[in-house]
């Protein structure tokens, strides 16, 4: 436990290179359990076995022996830089840097990933792109208003002081609309139904693979460990809400992934303009109306 | 050397040259020429930082000949629009030109005797800054321009060659724009005013057509509007007050000085093209490409904002100062929602400007350190990265013959040098670790300092300039195999320009720490009384994070080209591939491939938003008139 809190405390016992180092290694790690998890559970809610819960680690061993095969020379730096930024969005986040930089950092991440789906001739690669594009203006929104949240409840927008601020239980009782609102915009990010426009991991998609249909072997096993980066650091955003107690955060955190994977087995595809139209209706109505009860709320303190 | 002579020499060069331009008839001579009057432009430009003074300076500059020529040579330029007005028959524009010409009439028959303004002149921060735009990005794009034009009268045999007049009206600007940072008297302002007003009216229609007629009268016909306001709030000070220059207006404090700020304000936002003015800009982009670059996006609508950053410390906390907020959020958030709508590349930028100029505005509506801290930052990063993307497009819209940004299709290929630098013109607007996105992160907490809903209106126009901006760059990047490249041609004039604007784009980040630490902090802290402080950590983070992309993209890229191991296909075409965008379809058909770009119209259509925008800023200016004189 005490190595949880001290991810985000400047005094932990874990340096800064030694947490950096951590994450490297562990966010796979538990970002590849997860997903295995996610296809035992789901398997579970459709009455079937599933594969082992290490299936993806298979997945992606397999992946790295295959063949290079590509349609240009470029698309493959696309999907290295959006592995690279990706982490190196995740090591600044659990470093405590300003949540405003993570937030940054991580658009420019995912913009990497759209130009790889941008950087081949492909029909369904470029659709898929676009689609990713209108997701990330979904969502988007939100996650600023997250970073606005935190900033209102804690009075900064560094991750340390996020952190601080929520160790008395501050966060998620000033902000329950903006966690439900970044629940809703998680659908999109963890590429589940009904948000799965761009690619998903089904094959029962009109656009064939979306954004991922011209990548191959070693290339689609660094955009499934980047994924698996980024799942992390999304829910380790969930734990900043409930950093009060470790136990608390982690089942948060676990208890945010499950739902999603029910919401993703309980709903039919939305399609591009009810997706950007409901999320931004819920950002509005779950986060902006949030935000300003707390304005009035802390003004007249 | 003192400070005085080089602003006065930084107002009259460019004059000098402007008509040296005009007279001078061999091209030859006048390319020549250029190369010292501009690089020595931007030595004078350079060496008034060098003498950046501490603390703002006053200069009394007395010269009776200006004081005497000054009040005809502005009833000259008066006399000269309403001349324009009725020789091409436009009632309106006439109309509001002959209110313009009474005003400035009755001033001088009312006033004359006893106007007289203690400081003529002045040299802040502030100033300074606006003037290393002018003058460096100001001397690039007319460097630009003498390749340009040849190519355009190539492209354009009807269109008359007015190059001589072309000159004349850039370099007339350069000095308008000098004298107008500069000038502390509000005459001189409003005479260098209308000057940059008259430049673009010419340099709008220099296609001399139906359709850049039309969109050079509505530009100076909204200008006229935005200059009788500046004449009434003149008239309306001098009268009540005796005040003529800037600096006393701002410490007079409310009270008299409340409705001519209010006027001044309007002004600004008709010549920063902020609803309901904004459709005067995004006519203007018929304009050639070198003055879309300078006068609508760098410099000339930077003028509007930079009167409104200077009255809005006398609108603070009043209902006026939070309806300027008001317009400049509508401004923001809807042009960057119209520019998902638009596919010509000119008038996304267009419309990225005014949305832009737009949160400039709400700053100065909201009127903090803070807030104008980052309205500084704004405008020093919108004029570099936006001035390289206006010259980027200029120069493709040749090669492709179309501005299009559906033909931008494999540009990163067809013509990869200038591609490289319209990404880094691109990324410069709307990408970390860039200056316009650290602005708007300091944009964000003085907005969300005031009040949260403001905050929120910028994370949603930021999801749109995420958007418009994600999906042109994903054009431009998609690459094919057996192109040729094509790219000669363009003229070693465009080429200097755009690539010191990409140097540029890049330095303005990694230097950001010394070009506030140095001019924009010092402005605030003498403006405000305190000033904003950074998180060093999270700037040694931007840094890192351009400095790796400055080494791992060209490494990356060279690695890849390199690199021996790959089998290449064709791309998934759900059936049998036949060429590179063709494959074999059911009845053995040949069908083409093809992938367009999303403009989500029945979302963010022009003219429903439009109508929108209208409606909320023209209530909005309505109340911010009935705050102030109430």
């Amino acid at each position: 436990m005490s190595f949880l809190t001290s991810l985000f405390t400047a005094d932990g016992f874990l340096g800064p290179f030694l947490r950096i180092a951590s994450y490297v290694v562990l966010a796979p790690l538990v970002g590849g359990l997860l997903a295995g998890l996610d296809r035992k559970v789901t398997a579970w809610m459709q009455g079937r076995v599933g594969p082992p819960i290490i299936q993806p680690f298979y997945d992606v061993r397999k992946l790295l022996q295959k063949e290079n095969i590509a349609v240009n020379r470029f698309q493959n730096f696309f999907v290295f830089l959006f592995l690279l930024f990706m982490v190196f969005t995740g090591s600044i986040f659990f470093l405590g840097a300003g949540f405003l930089v993570v937030v940054f950092s991580f658009t420019l991440a995912c913009l990497f990933f759209v130009f790889g789906g941008f950087s081949v001739r492909s029909p369904y690669g470029h659709i898929g792109a676009e689609r990713e594009l209108i997701q990330m203006m979904a969502y988007d929104p939100m996650i600023i208003l997250v970073a606005v949240g935190f900033y209102l409840a804690a009075g900064s927008f560094e991750t340390r002081s996020i952190y601080q601020a929520g160790q008395n239980g501050i966060l998620i009782a000033y902000l329950p609309g903006i966690l439900a609102g970044y629940l809703y915009i998680l659908t999109i990010k963890f590429r589940k139904s009904p948000f799965d426009l761009s690619m998903s991991h089904h094959a029962h998609q009109e656009i064939v693979k979306g954004l991922s249909t011209e990548f191959s072997g070693k290339a689609l096993a660094a955009i499934e460990v980047a994924h698996w980066y980024e799942n992390v650091l999304l829910l380790g955003i969930i734990y900043l809400f409930f950093s009060f107690h470790p136990l608390i955060g982690v089942a948060a955190a676990l208890g945010a992934y499950f739902l999603e994977v029910f919401i993703d087995n309980s709903y039919a595809r939305f399609k591009w303009g009810l997706t950007l139209q409901s999320t931004w209706i819920f950002t509005l109505m779950a986060g902006v109306s949030n935000l300003v009860i707390l304005h009035y709320l802390l003004t007249r303190r | 050397m003192d400070t005085l002579p080089i602003v006065i020499f930084l107002i009259l060069f460019p004059f000098f040259l402007s008509l040296a331009c005009l007279s001078t008839r061999t091209i030859a001579v006048r390319r020549t020429a250029a190369v010292p009057a501009n690089l020595v432009l931007v030595g004078a430009t350079l060496l008034l930082l060098s003498r950046t003074p501490k603390d703002p300076l006053l200069f009394i500059v007395e010269v009776p000949l200006v004081e005497h020529l000054l009040p005809f040579a502005e009833i000259a330029v008066g006399v000269l629009i309403l001349y324009l007005a009725l020789w091409s028959r436009r009632t309106i524009v006439a109309l509001l030109a002959g209110v313009q010409l009474a005003l400035g009439l009755a001033f001088e028959f009312l006033f004359a005797s006893a106007a007289h303004a203690s400081h003529n002149l002045f040299v802040d921060r502030f100033s300074i800054l606006m003037a290393l735009i002018i003058g460096i990005l100001g001397t690039l794009i007319a460097n630009y321009a003498v390749g340009y034009m040849a190519e355009y009268h190539r492209h354009y045999p009807e269109v008359k060659d007015r190059r001589r007049f072309f000159g004349f009206l850039l370099y007339l600007f350069l000095s308008a724009m000098f004298g107008l940072v500069f000038s502390n008297n509000l005459k001189w302002i409003y005479f260098f005013w209308e000057i940059t007003t008259l430049c673009s009216f010419f340099l709008i229609g220099y296609r001399n057509d139906e359709p850049s007629q039309e969109s050079a009268f509505l530009a100076l016909g909204i200008n006229l509007l935005g200059g009788i306001a500046f004449s009434a709030g003149i008239l309306y000070l001098f009268h009540h007050t005796g005040i003529l220059e800037l600096d006393r207006m701002v410490a007079e404090g409310k009270g008299y000085a409340l409705i001519p700020a209010a006027l001044l304000a309007f002004a600004g936002l008709a010549k920063s093209a902020q609803m309901p003015f904004s459709s005067w800009l995004t006519a203007a982009m018929v304009a050639p490409t070198p003055v879309s670059a300078l006068l609508h996006s760098s410099t000339m609508v930077k003028a509007g904002v930079y009167l409104i950053l200077k009255v809005s410390p006398l609108l603070n906390g009043t209902l006026a100062g939070i309806m300027l907020t008001f317009v400049g959020g509508v401004t923001f958030l809807l042009a960057s929602f119209i520019a998902i709508s638009q596919s010509n590349a000119k008038r996304v930028l267009a419309y990225s400007t005014i949305s832009t100029l737009g949160l400039i505005v709400m700053c100065a509506g909201v009127g903090t350190y803070e807030a104008a801290w980052s309205a500084l930052l704004l405008i020093v990063f919108h004029a570099v990265a936006k001035s390289l993307l206006f010259l980027c497009v200029g120069v493709v819209e040749y090669k492709l013959g179309s501005r299009d940004i559906e033909d931008m299709d494999f540009l990163i290929v067809r013509m990869p040098k200038v591609a490289a630098m319209m990404n880094i013109g691109l990324a410069g607007m709307f990408l970390a670790p860039f200056g316009m996105l650290i602005s708007k992160a300091v944009t964000l907490r003085a907005l969300v300092d005031v009040h949260p809903l403001l905050g929120v209106i910028l994370a949603f126009g930021g999801g749109a300039t995420l958007f418009f901006y994600g999906k042109w760059m994903g054009k431009m990047v998609t690459s094919e195999p057996g192109l040729q490249s094509n790219e000669d041609r363009i003229s070693p004039w465009e080429w200097i320009t755009m690539v010191t604007l990409s140097g540029l784009t890049i330095a303005v980040c990694l230097l950001f720490p010394v070009i506030t630490h140095g001019l924009i902090d010092p402005y605030i802290q003498g403006v405000y009384g305190r000033g904003p402080t950074l998180e060093r950590f999270n700037l040694i983070l931007i840094v890192a994070i351009m400095v790796s992309l400055l080494v791992v993209f060209p490494a990356g890229l060279l690695y890849q080209a390199f690199r021996k191991d790959y089998r290449f296909v064709g791309p998934y075409l759900s059936g049998g591939n036949l060429e590179r965008a063709a494959f074999l379809g059911a009845m053995d058909q040949k069908r083409p491939a093809d992938a367009r770009n999303y403009y989500l119209a029945n979302y963010f259509g022009e003219s429903r938003i439009l109508r929108i925008g209208l409606f909320l800023s023209s209530f909005f200016i309505i109340v911010m008139f009935g705050g102030v004189l109430s």
